[in-house]
């Protein structure tokens, strides 16, 4: 006891001696010249100081930036303070931080031009009870990202909603370390996207009304790629029924509506003991990257991918798009609850894909699968049919450590 | 004439001369105050750093020495001033592909200002805003000052401020827009370099050229040499890259449109750059091919893709991102997306000739 009392004594004094001396509190109000004085107000505050923007309506015309560390901008309520971009005239997003160790919360970002918050190479970045949203619906002239970290690490997105965004509601792109739970993603094209990112856990989220619910996307071309360890689980993903407004030439169009999940590409990614229900395409699928591309160091297939323990409502019923013909083509319609494109390299269609790369499911009696062999399609036109025996695709990958934050101990 | 002659010739219209000979009569010699360049806390007026003899002429202090870039950044087409002070018995030192080192102590100066008629560049100059870097022990220290309605000095804007232009155009068109100076943090959105803060116009490829001083006609870089201002130039300038004047028609189409790539978005669009994760690199020394945006497909283009497949479509300008954002003054969609709000038209045009070239 003695032990333990001494060395809680000895943590104590040492954080007192790490904390900032002079944390100041500053305090932003609506009225005229508010967006000077949030410019302002962000760029001078010091480490360790709150900047609290009280409730109100902000019409701002200009982006808001961040650039110092270890500050926490706070609103009084995503629903009662609003920064409303409506009238932007200047910059990429509405807010751009920079800086390492900043949590963002309680305000909306609403009308962005770009995108909404975004956080460029930022490590410890927190975005928590925040609403970015697009308020004239799903349009393709609304920004892409709404809650946007990107090159970032321990990267924390909860309680968050995002509505109307013409890319994906809450990206995360080419980070490590990732949370999204308890967030709301709604009426996007993609509600949530990971994108070329390395550990992630995507947890008791809600994505529904979007074109498609929850992506995990690698892609070409990008100086952070082969996107690995991600869990997506204890989701609701469900009516994803609102058609693809992606501008045309973002990735995010090939998304018919009426997805779940999608993995495309990537490396050991475990989808498990979410609830899906009205996903008009389908609940589940694992594809290859689509395109064309030049990069020799870009892996294009899906390799480990373990899908277990979901429940499925209807769905399939209204494949859509480019997507969803190629599917329902081979599969019929309705289309199954999992579908796996089945491509994969020539070398390994002519030998064996070694065990951890391979695609398992293991769910309940009558869910649905089909294996589109899209390969043998190539090969082999003149005999082929898919595979939908789910049983040929039992087993499983080793469990993954959840991923832990140091902005989120005690948690 | 060269762009500096025309420069100095404007300065005087501006009564440069006048103030000067005042300022030599009553026995005031304008030097640089070290003691402002270093302080904590940026000085409230511009004036206060002593960079200017006149600063309403931009005729610079002793030991202020005014350079040009070869290809400038558009920044809507405003007339700039450029000075490099660095202090005496110090140098600069030479690096090949990025900006030269300057010593703590160092400051750049740019100033922007537009003529009330584009078709007489040097009458009637207000001066908008004057940008300083200051080199301190830890890093660079960028702010941007905005001059008065009397032009007779400028005061620190560390939240940026806007600035409504009307003006007459070359063609003698009427021109109307809102200038943005730059917050502290937009500075950084350009001026970054894997996190910290550097100088963007200073790199010897851009200041290669022959320039007119006052007295003589010489390649920039050996004159930086000859007074000191610079150390470790290589002995045969001639073996240094140099970038083309953008606007020159006498050289290559592709050596145009990539000098303008490199000085307008290369400072974000670089392996290091705050544009990174756009994948989209166009530095001077970028090879052709996905980086460089040929047959690359957009990452987070959102409606900045303008509905097309890819950043560049050899040949199809019309089928090119890169081209639909030049052209575009929409937020959102423009770029670059900081630091203008007009088209720079004759560079959308180049560089819809350039992307039509390419195979």
């Amino acid at each position: 006891m003695r032990f333990v009392k001494g060395s809680l004594a000895a943590t104590a004094i040492v954080s007192c001696l790490v904390l900032p001396a002079l944390a100041a509190e500053h305090r932003v109000e609506p009225g005229p010249d508010a967006n000077e004085r949030l410019i302002e107000t962000l760029i001078l505050a010091e480490p360790g100081d709150t900047v609290t923007i009280a409730a109100g309506r902000y019409d701002l015309v200009d982006g808001l930036s961040l650039d110092v560390d270890e500050v926490t901008v706070r609103g009084e309520g995503a629903d009662r303070t609003v920064l409303s971009f409506k009238g932007q005239a200047g910059a990429g997003e509405g807010l751009l931080v920079t800086s390492n160790r900043v949590v963002l919360e309680d305000f909306a970002v609403e009308d962005t031009k770009g995108d909404g918050v975004k956080s460029k190479g930022s490590d410890q970045i927190t975005f928590r009870n925040l609403r970015v949203e697009w308020t004239g619906g799903a349009k393709p002239e609304n920004g892409a990202y709404g809650v946007y970290p990107v090159s970032s690490s321990n990267v924390l997105i909860e309680g968050v909603t995002v509505r109307g965004a013409s890319d994906a509601g809450i990206y995360v792109g080419q980070s490590e370390d990732i949370i999204v739970r308890n967030s709301l993603a709604e009426y996007n094209v993609a509600g949530i996207e990971i994108e070329n990112s390395y550990r992630a856990d995507v947890h008791g989220n809600t994505a529904r009304h979007n074109t498609g619910g929850i992506l995990i996307f690698d892609l070409p071309n990008l100086p952070v790629q082969g996107g690995h360890d991600i869990r997506v689980f204890d989701n609701d993903v469900m009516d994803n029924d609102t058609p693809n407004f992606a501008p045309e030439g973002n990735i995010v169009g090939i998304v018919p509506k009426g997805m779940g999940v999608m993995v495309m590409a990537n490396r050991n990614v475990h989808v498990f003991g979410n609830r899906f229900d009205r996903n008009g395409t389908t609940h589940v699928l694992i594809a290859a990257y689509p395109n064309d591309y030049e990069d020799d160091a870009y892996m294009f297939v899906p390799r480990g991918v373990y899908v277990h323990g979901n429940t499925y409502g209807e769905g399939g019923g209204e494949p859509d798009g480019e997507v969803g013909k190629i599917i329902s083509d081979v599969s019929g319609t309705p289309v199954p609850d999992i579908v796996w494109d089945g491509v994969t390299r020539i070398p390994e269609y002519f030998s064996w894909v070694s065990a951890e790369d391979r695609i398992y499911i293991d769910e309940a009696d009558g869910t649905t699968f089909a294996n589109l062999k899209m390969i043998s399609q190539m090969l082999l036109p003149w005999g082929w049919w898919p595979d939908t025996d789910i049983a040929g695709y039992k087993g499983s990958l080793p469990e993954m450590e959840p991923v832990t934050l140091p902005q989120d101990e005690g948690v | 004439m060269s762009k500096l002659g025309h420069l100095r010739l404007a300065a005087r219209r501006l009564g440069g001369t006048t103030v000067a000979l005042l300022a030599l009569c009553s026995g005031v010699v304008a030097a640089p105050s070290n003691a402002a360049i270093m302080a904590d806390k940026p000085p409230r007026l511009l004036s206060e750093f002593g960079f200017f003899e006149d600063a309403r002429a931009q005729a610079p202090a002793e030991g202020v020495v005014p350079f040009e870039p070869h290809t400038a950044l558009f920044s809507d087409g405003a007339l700039k001033f450029r000075f490099v002070y660095v202090q005496e018995g110090k140098a600069a030192s030479y690096v090949a592909d990025e900006a030269f080192a300057f010593p703590v102590g160092s400051a750049l100066i740019k100033s922007f200002a537009f003529p009330a008629d584009f078709r007489s560049p040097d009458e009637k100059v207000r001066l908008i805003e004057t940008r300083v870097m200051l080199r301190h022990e830890d890093g660079w220290q960028s702010w941007a000052y905005l001059w008065n309605e009397e032009q007779s000095d400028a005061e620190l804007k560390i939240a940026g401020a806007k600035v409504d232009i009307a003006i007459t155009g070359e063609g003698g068109e009427p021109v109307s827009f809102t200038y943005s100076v730059p917050n502290k943090n937009q500075c950084k959105g350009c001026h970054q370099l894997a996190g910290e803060i550097v100088p963007l116009g200073p790199k010897a490829r851009n200041l290669n050229f022959e320039l007119s001083y006052d007295d003589e006609t010489t390649n920039q870089l050996e004159h930086w040499r000859d007074t000191g201002l610079l150390e470790g130039l290589p002995e045969d300038v001639s073996a240094i890259e140099a970038v083309p004047d953008w606007r020159d028609e006498g050289a290559a189409l592709d050596a145009r449109a990539r000098a303008w790539l490199d000085v307008n978005c290369a400072h974000c669009h670089r392996r290091d750059g705050p544009a990174s994760n756009s994948g989209l690199y166009l530095t001077w020394d970028e090879a052709p091919g996905p980086a460089l945006g040929i047959n690359k497909r957009p990452v987070a283009a959102g409606r900045g893709s303008g509905g097309r497949l890819f950043d560049i479509a050899p040949g199809d300008p019309d089928g090119s991102i890169l081209n639909f954002r030049v052209e575009s003054t929409e937020p959102g969609i423009m770029m670059p997306e900081l630091g203008r709000a007009r088209e720079d038209a004759t560079a959308a045009a180049l560089l819809r000739e350039w992307v039509s070239s390419l195979r």
